[in-house]
């Protein structure tokens, strides 16, 4: 069915009696055109673009325990696509042009709000790279403003302006950012893809890949053999040992990132904010609660938790920033699982195994990467052929020398 | 997360630094041919389970280290001298 004000107001009236499931919980069948291996946003993208922009049909996602489990259910539920390379500033900016229409795309409210992103800046050589920044957006497109410390005050007069080691002179603002429902974008999407036919199966661990003659046939399950003429990997945070399974070594780290909350407020913080002298960016959710995080932990973890130390860092930012959260309490904290790579960019390519695909690679950016990642991810299981929006997300680009080290970190994936 | 120097004892793992996965043998970087030398440098094994990593004791001792470590679940099972590991 359709979402509309009807139908809200007919299943209000009814008591909400009759609402019915918004997706299919498939049971798997033995073979698909194409089997995408993570049922999370992502992954659902994904097979929603390849049923509805390629007209595949017989589509299965994959997912080891439920949909919307992984980092989709885990992130800050930031959007924004304020970069400074172009081949990230170009992809980021199709990702937000679809994040603008796609409640109307999944008939589905994904609670998208462009309530601004603001990069606070604290000294004359980090405007100058904030105003370089902006500029180049701007070239590309891209909606950017630069504020001076007026600017910044009166968006957040509560800032700490004059603290002595990080007075904020300025910030560099994309009033289109902002934040959408994470789990609602799993959600949605699912629906969606589910409506074209596509089988979502939950509870199935892929423990194998099937290789004949250097390509890749089937994926072993936890509930069976899945034959497919395309496979497509998109389980960030776990690719390495996914990849592992069709003999892949890639340049990934799996890292730990945290997020925090606090208990509910008024509203305090219009926008997101980012803090620039340390790792910490920040937004209030619709609840009340003041969302935050800050850098990873730094050493390879599966865990899906993290330790003391960066906790600590990131209440650190904060107060640095605005001391005036200093006696809110943190009601959760938890950490997901992430792939880090040397430049700190993402995979979207081809694999050395035939009929083998990979969208891996996210670092701690994947959300809001979700719409493009699966439109991009999409052209290539359908064609064989990169988008030209993700053709610099090349597997080999460390032997070519093309890498996009958006900061400049060098080839270390827990500095990026 | 603590690690059990072999010059200082069990320490807070905030004194040390990780640069990361340790290969299984010395890497060899020239005279092989670029691919090879490419995964040298950038590829990870990063099982779901223990490793090997390279620690630096930066507020203790200042050695290198080995560290056995489980990625799963952060316990850590030893460390040796990276000194001469290879």
């Amino acid at each position: 069915m359709r979402y509309s004000a009807l139908s809200l107001a007919w299943n209000a009236a009814t008591g909400h009696r009759f609402w019915k499931p918004a997706w299919r919980d498939a049971e798997p069948k033995p073979a698909y055109d194409v089997v995408i291996v993570g049922g999370g946003g992502h992954g659902l993208a994904t097979a929603f673009y390849l049923a509805k922009n390629h007209g595949v049909r017989r589509i299965a996602v994959v997912e080891k325990g439920w949909i919307g489990n992984g980092s989709v259910g885990r992130n800050t539920t930031i959007i924004r696509s304020n970069y400074l390379h172009p081949a990230n500033t170009r992809f980021y900016e199709f990702s937000m042009k679809l994040w603008e229409g796609l409640e109307q795309a999944l008939n589905y409210n994904v609670m998208v709000s462009q309530r601004s992103i603001l990069n606070v800046f604290h000294s004359d050589a980090q405007r100058d790279a904030y105003a370089r920044r902006g500029n180049a957006m701007r070239i590309a497109g891209v909606d950017a403003e630069l504020l001076d410390t007026d600017g910044v005050r009166k968006r957040y007069p509560f800032f700490d302006f004059d603290n002595a080691r990080f007075p904020i002179r300025g910030g560099l603002l994309q009033p289109r950012g902002g934040t959408v429902r994470h789990d609602a974008v799993a959600w949605g999407y699912a629906r969606a893809a589910s409506d074209l036919g596509v089988d979502i199966i939950q509870n199935a661990e892929v423990v194998g890949i099937d290789i004949q003659g250097g390509r890749a046939v089937a994926v072993e399950t936890t509930r069976g053999r899945i034959t497919a003429d395309r496979i497509g990997i998109s389980v960030a945070g776990h690719t390495s040992h996914v990849a592992a399974m069709a003999g892949l070594v890639l340049p990934i780290e799996s890292h730990v990132i945290q997020a925090f909350v606090t208990e509910a407020v008024k509203p305090l913080i219009s926008g997101v904010v980012t803090f620039g002298a340390g790792h910490f960016y920040i937004s209030q959710s619709d609840k009340g609660g003041l969302v935050f995080g800050g850098d990873i932990d730094g050493y390879g973890s599966y865990a899906g938790r993290g330790n003391l130390p960066v906790a600590e860092d990131v209440a650190e930012g904060g107060m640095a920033l605005m001391p005036a959260i200093g006696r809110l309490r943190i009601l959760r904290n938890w950490g997901g699982v992430v792939d880090m790579t040397p430049d700190g960019s993402p995979f979207i390519d081809l694999t050395p195994v035939q009929n083998l695909y990979l969208n891996g690679g996210w670092n701690y950016g994947g959300f809001k990467a979700t719409p493009a990642a699966g439109w991009t991810f999409a052209h290539l299981l359908a064609t064989g052929q990169s988008h030209e929006l993700a053709a610099a997300y090349r597997l080999d680009r460390h032997a070519t020398g093309r890498v996009i080290d958006e900061n400049g970190q060098g080839a270390q994936p827990n500095l990026h | 997360m603590r690690i059990l120097c072999p010059y200082c004892g069990e320490r807070d793992a905030h004194e040390f630094s990780i640069r990361g996965e340790a290969p299984m043998t010395r890497p060899v970087v020239i005279g092989v041919p670029m691919a090879e030398a490419v995964a040298a440098l950038h590829d990870r094994r990063n099982p779901p389970g223990r490793t090997r990593e390279f620690w630096y004791h930066g507020a203790g001792c200042r050695s290198w280290l080995l560290v056995d470590r489980d990625l799963r679940t952060h316990e850590v099972f030893g460390a040796t001298l990276a000194s001469g590991a290879f």
